[in-house]
């Protein structure tokens, strides 16, 4: 079969939020439960004011390093899935429940993927939220990047949780990511 | 012209009316690069979009762990009545009752199978079923216009809903949608996670339209099209369009419009 031409993106636009949060989509494991924290942030503009219209979505590893094949995402009874959705809040602030994902072998730099929807941006953007760990230093991802842009991918700890801010513009514009063509 | 269209053209007292956004939309068409596959984020007349679209380049990254593997979904997630939008409802929503399907394969045509699709949309009159949305059309009670379904063993999709009407916005002075509805597609990667617009053929929005324009090249735009199928249309019951998608992952470039 040759390559077939991709269908383009167009933006969520500004009333997904009557259709694509769920309840429990942002609690990949129940508040309280042994090793949950929460992974938080605020979606930031170009003028550095809050997105209160955007979705945010997680996919991850669990804490042995391996990315669950299970339904149950939206069902939510109990099944870790490694999948997650939030809708920022009027102060253009998500919130997940979760777990810290491991690293693939060990040693190695884990991170969150995370993709990002907004009213005003055209087309899904994909980047990753790192735990922070001196395993970052090795990983050649991060060391192709330049010096002063690298911060922008990795989640600082605060109480109970990591925080992982997002700036779709402006000095502190997060990195984005592309992807090559699946082979 | 420049790579920032100038906006500030229009002095801000006075109404910022379509023949500037026409005007606009005309200028970066001429200088698009052809064959760009994807929306421009840099596309100042769709106004919402200029603080907040990336101005760097997107870095190239081979998927890894999470990234290769897609969300899954099933039986316990979704229902099957949750693909007719026509059923939520006490009673018979208003508006042209059609089906709409098609199949979602991944770049090499492989079908993607038991994925998730989401979608929502306005109701005939071009109104949504949301708290923010204000224009003066009415709700229909009978109408949520929200639906999911799980693709099949041969990568398709099938809603039942009714046709969504055009709506007003406020973009620009006099500014409306083309109809469409919103679809929400996972791939076989978590990297193929697709939001987009289907549209119907023939609308005579298109031209006008800062959102649909944003992607510059006819044939990729003409990808968001559905078919009407008389083959899916039911005797004395509803209309039929097919839409088939093609989930391949790839990502726009933001800077690299012809004349950046």
């Amino acid at each position: 079969m040759p390559d077939l031409e991709p269908t383009p993106g167009q933006t969520v636009g500004p009333f997904f939020g009557f259709a694509l949060p769920y309840p429990g989509d942002s609690r990949l494991v129940p508040p309280g439960s042994a090793g949950a924290i929460r992974l938080h942030g605020t979606v930031y503009d170009g003028a550095g004011g809050p997105i209160p219209d955007a979705l945010v979505e997680i996919r991850q590893a669990d804490a042995s390093g391996v990315v669950p094949r299970v339904e149950g995402s939206i069902a939510r009874d109990g099944v870790f899935t490694g999948w997650g959705r939030a809708a920022t809040d009027p102060g253009g602030r998500y919130v997940f429940t979760t777990i810290e994902p491991g690293p693939e072998r060990d040693g190695e730099a884990a991170f969150f993927a995370v993709t990002v929807f907004a009213r005003g941006l055209l087309d899904r953007l994909s980047t990753r939220a790192y735990l922070p760990s001196p395993a970052l230093d090795a990983d050649p991802f991060l060391a192709g990047l330049p010096e002063d842009r690298r911060a922008t991918l990795v989640a600082v700890r605060d109480d109970g949780g990591l925080r992982f801010d997002i700036h779709l513009q402006g000095d502190e514009e997060t990195v984005f990511l592309s992807y090559p063509p699946r082979s | 012209m420049t790579s920032s269209t100038d906006v500030s053209a229009v002095p801000a007292d006075e109404p910022l009316d379509q023949a500037q956004i026409t005007r606009e939309i005309e200028e970066i068409a001429a200088t698009a690069r052809p064959g760009e596959a994807q929306p421009l984020l840099d596309y100042p007349p769709y106004r919402s979009s200029l603080l907040r679209h990336p101005t760097k380049a997107l870095c190239p990254a081979d998927p890894e762990a999470a990234e290769l593997v897609a969300p899954v979904f099933g039986h316990s997630d979704v229902a099957p009545v949750e693909a007719d939008l026509t059923i939520q409802g006490t009673g018979d929503p208003i508006g042209e009752r059609m089906v709409v399907t098609g199949q979602v394969l991944d770049g090499e045509g492989r079908p993607v199978r038991g994925q998730l699709v989401e979608i929502w949309q306005a109701n005939a009159a071009g109104r949504y079923m949301h708290k923010r949305d204000q224009h003066p059309a009415p709700l229909d009670p009978h109408f949520a216009g929200t639906g999911r379904c799980l693709t099949d063993d041969e990568g398709r999709y099938r809603f039942v809903t009714v046709k969504p009407g055009p709506y007003p916005w406020r973009n620009h002075h006099n500014a409306w949608r083309p109809a469409h509805i919103h679809f929400s597609l996972f791939g076989t990667d978590f990297t193929e996670r697709l939001v987009t617009q289907m549209y119907f053929p023939g609308d005579p929005l298109f031209p006008l339209d800062p959102i649909y324009q944003s992607i510059t090249d006819p044939r990729a735009r003409d990808r968001l099209l559905a078919t009407y199928d008389h083959g899916l249309s039911e005797h004395e019951w509803q209309l039929g369009y097919r839409w088939d998608i093609v989930l391949t992952g790839n990502t726009s470039t933001p800077m690299e419009r012809a004349d950046a």
